[in-house]
């Protein structure tokens, strides 16, 4: 089976004038960390995303998630290493190529909308197909359709500014919807909603994802998200991946200090609900490996 | 006294040179003069064609579609009346035919210039400065070379009302580009957007309302001109109020001045209506 996404040694090193860096180099990555100059983003990271599966990358802010999610659709260059989105490098795409690539592979949503002020709520729904040529009839044919999805197909003809920061979302998970991509990818789509919200917005994508199949890319720094929505979760500290596995897993057995901090309070909550700490989660565990990713997302749901 | 001995004077230099300007590009200036000309020609006439109340009726339903109010729709149509009953309808039309070709041709090599100075960044350290410069420089300074090239008439007043207009709607096109939000931007990218596709669906249509400020502003120069222009010979209100200081005509002064001033007001109102239309969060 082919890999959906699949990432090897990625690094990304900010530097004031984009020069090349080797990152083979110990010495040299060691002082641009030192220095003023350059950031290193993303350090080495490989992992693989199966098809039709959530995969979450959660850390705290600024450990590169943000960096890391661009990567695979190349708004951000990479410095060095490879990523393969179902067999195609995508690396190696000039620019014609990488505009393919991001109008039929990929359709991203982002924390802060990415709407266009100017445009209704139906030409944000319909700017990607636009942008591919496809027809003005087709494209607002399609367009009502996942508006309709998102539940919003009253204000198709409002502009983004009249609009509530959950709905806007919903307009940039249509716009990502209609575009037929086989990847979704979200980088923090939920962060800047309030509580109830957010938690709808998830329920949501958890019900399109049932029809949908789609691989999803899912960047948060939300823990209770990562459980709700991930089969598979990476934990990111500093550039690198330190922790990886189901979500399940990681909440029993934290690799290091650092997750375990991330998932303390939870395991506290966790323990409330259940005077035996140890036995909820080896429950939560050992249901995770056998269950389907839904039933498992419902039943922490319950519990949290 | 500055000594006798260290006087030095370039002025026979900066002759020689214009001179061996105007010889070995007479073809060009040739050919810019005729373009200013035929463009002036072509305003002009479709401008006196139309009847004085038809300007009227423009400026009304023009200030009506903008505003979207009724009280001063008819305030600014009725304000051209006055120009007309100062006897000094013809005049006005002369120097409104001056000004729309200027900033015509102000728009029409200006906002490429700034759009350009957005796309690419040597573009703009390149212009900077010579924004910078052109933007000090007196407007009476632009006079002797639109003069020493095309003589005396409205060709030079429209090249040095042109050249002198020009900075801000360059800047403000360039300014509005390079502030449209990165996040927008990059959601364009993320869906495919080629660069053209950047520029036409998402960068220009959010800098308008930055262009459309910067047309206002190159409009307003535009008029600040007029008076500065009659000194090389175009025929038009400056031209009054320049008779009427040589003649101390202070009533005449007035009355020229003021349509100047209605001129103005009237083309300013419109023009930031329309920018104002543009602000994305008013629709
Ligand atoms: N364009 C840039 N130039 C230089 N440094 C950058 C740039 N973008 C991000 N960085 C730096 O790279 C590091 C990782 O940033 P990134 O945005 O990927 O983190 P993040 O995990 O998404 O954080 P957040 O949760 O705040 O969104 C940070 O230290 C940040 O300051
Ligand atoms: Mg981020």
């Amino acid at each position: 089976m082919v890999e959906a996404i699949e990432i090897r040694d990625l690094w990304k090193v900010y530097t004031k004038n984009d020069q090349d860096i080797d990152v083979e180099d110990q010495d040299l990555v060691t002082s641009l960390d030192k220095s003023e100059e350059a950031v290193v983003a993303v350090r080495g990271v490989s992992l693989t995303v199966n098809p039709g599966e959530v995969f979450v990358v959660m850390g705290l802010s600024g450990s590169g998630k943000s960096t890391l999610i661009r990567c695979i659709l190349r708004l951000i260059e990479p410095t060095s290493g490879s990523i393969n989105v179902f067999g195609e490098d995508v690396t190696a795409l000039d620019e014609k190529g990488l505009t393919e690539f991001r109008r039929e592979k990929t359709a991203m949503v982002f924390q802060h909308y990415g709407l266009l002020p100017h445009r209704t709520v139906l030409e944000n729904v319909s700017f990607g197909l636009k942008l591919k040529g496809v027809l003005l009839k087709e494209r607002l044919e399609r367009s009502k359709v996942a508006l309709e999805l998102v539940g919003l197909s009253k204000w198709e003809n409002y502009y983004p500014s009249s609009l509530s920061g959950g709905m806007r979302q919903r307009v940039g998970i249509a716009r990502a919807i209609v575009m037929n991509s086989p990847i979704l990818l979200m980088d923090e789509p939920f962060s800047g909603l309030d509580p109830l919200i957010r938690r709808e917005m998830q329920d949501e994508l958890i019900r399109l994802q049932e029809d949908m199949h789609k691989t999803i890319f899912f960047v948060t720094h939300d823990l209770d998200e990562a459980m709700r929505l991930g089969d598979r979760m990476a934990v990111m500290k500093n550039g690198k991946i330190v922790q990886m596995g189901a979500p399940g897993e990681i909440l029993a057995n934290p690799a290091d200090d650092y997750v375990a901090r991330f998932v303390q309070d939870k395991r506290k909550q966790l323990q409330m609900a259940d005077g035996d700490n140890s036995k909820k989660i080896s429950l939560i565990t050992d249901n995770s490996s056998k269950e389907t990713g839904s039933e498992k997302k419902g039943m922490i749901g319950n519990v949290s | 006294m500055f000594p006798e001995v260290l006087e030095f004077h370039v002025a026979g230099y900066v002759n020689d040179f214009i001179n061996w300007l105007l010889h070995s590009f007479s073809g060009g200036f040739d050919s810019i003069s005729a373009s200013i000309s035929y463009v002036l020609m072509a305003i002009g006439s479709g401008l006196s064609a139309i009847p004085w109340w038809g300007y009227i009726l423009f400026v009304g339903v023009l200030a009506w579609v903008v505003n979207k109010k009724i009280s001063s729709a008819v305030f600014l149509a009725l304000m051209p009346m006055i120009i007309g009953m100062f006897g000094l309808w013809d005049l006005a039309i002369d120097t409104l035919a001056v000004i729309i070709t200027a900033v015509f041709l102000s728009l029409f090599m200006g906002i490429p210039t700034g759009i350009l100075m957005a796309q690419i960044d040597r573009a703009r350290s390149i212009m900077t400065p010579i924004l910078d410069g052109m933007q000090t420089m007196p407007s009476f300074v632009y006079l002797i070379p639109a003069m020493m090239f095309f003589g005396l008439g409205k060709v030079p007043a429209v090249f040095a009302t042109l050249i002198y207009s020009m900075p801000p709607v360059i800047r403000l096109t360039n300014l509005g580009i390079r502030q449209v939000p990165k996040a927008t931007q990059e959601a364009a990218l993320a869906y495919g957007a080629t660069k053209w596709q950047l520029l036409k669906e998402v960068r220009i249509p959010l800098a308008m309302p930055n262009i459309m400020a910067g047309i206002n502003q190159t409009t307003m120069m535009a008029l600040a001109m007029v008076v500065v222009c009659s000194m090389i010979g175009a025929r038009g209100l400056g031209q009054e109020v320049l008779l009427s200081i040589n003649r101390i005509d202070v009533g005449h002064g007035f009355e020229s001045g003021f349509s100047i001033v209605i001129l103005a007001i009237v083309i300013d109102r419109i023009t930031q209506g329309f920018a104002r239309r543009w602000e994305p969060n008013k629709r």
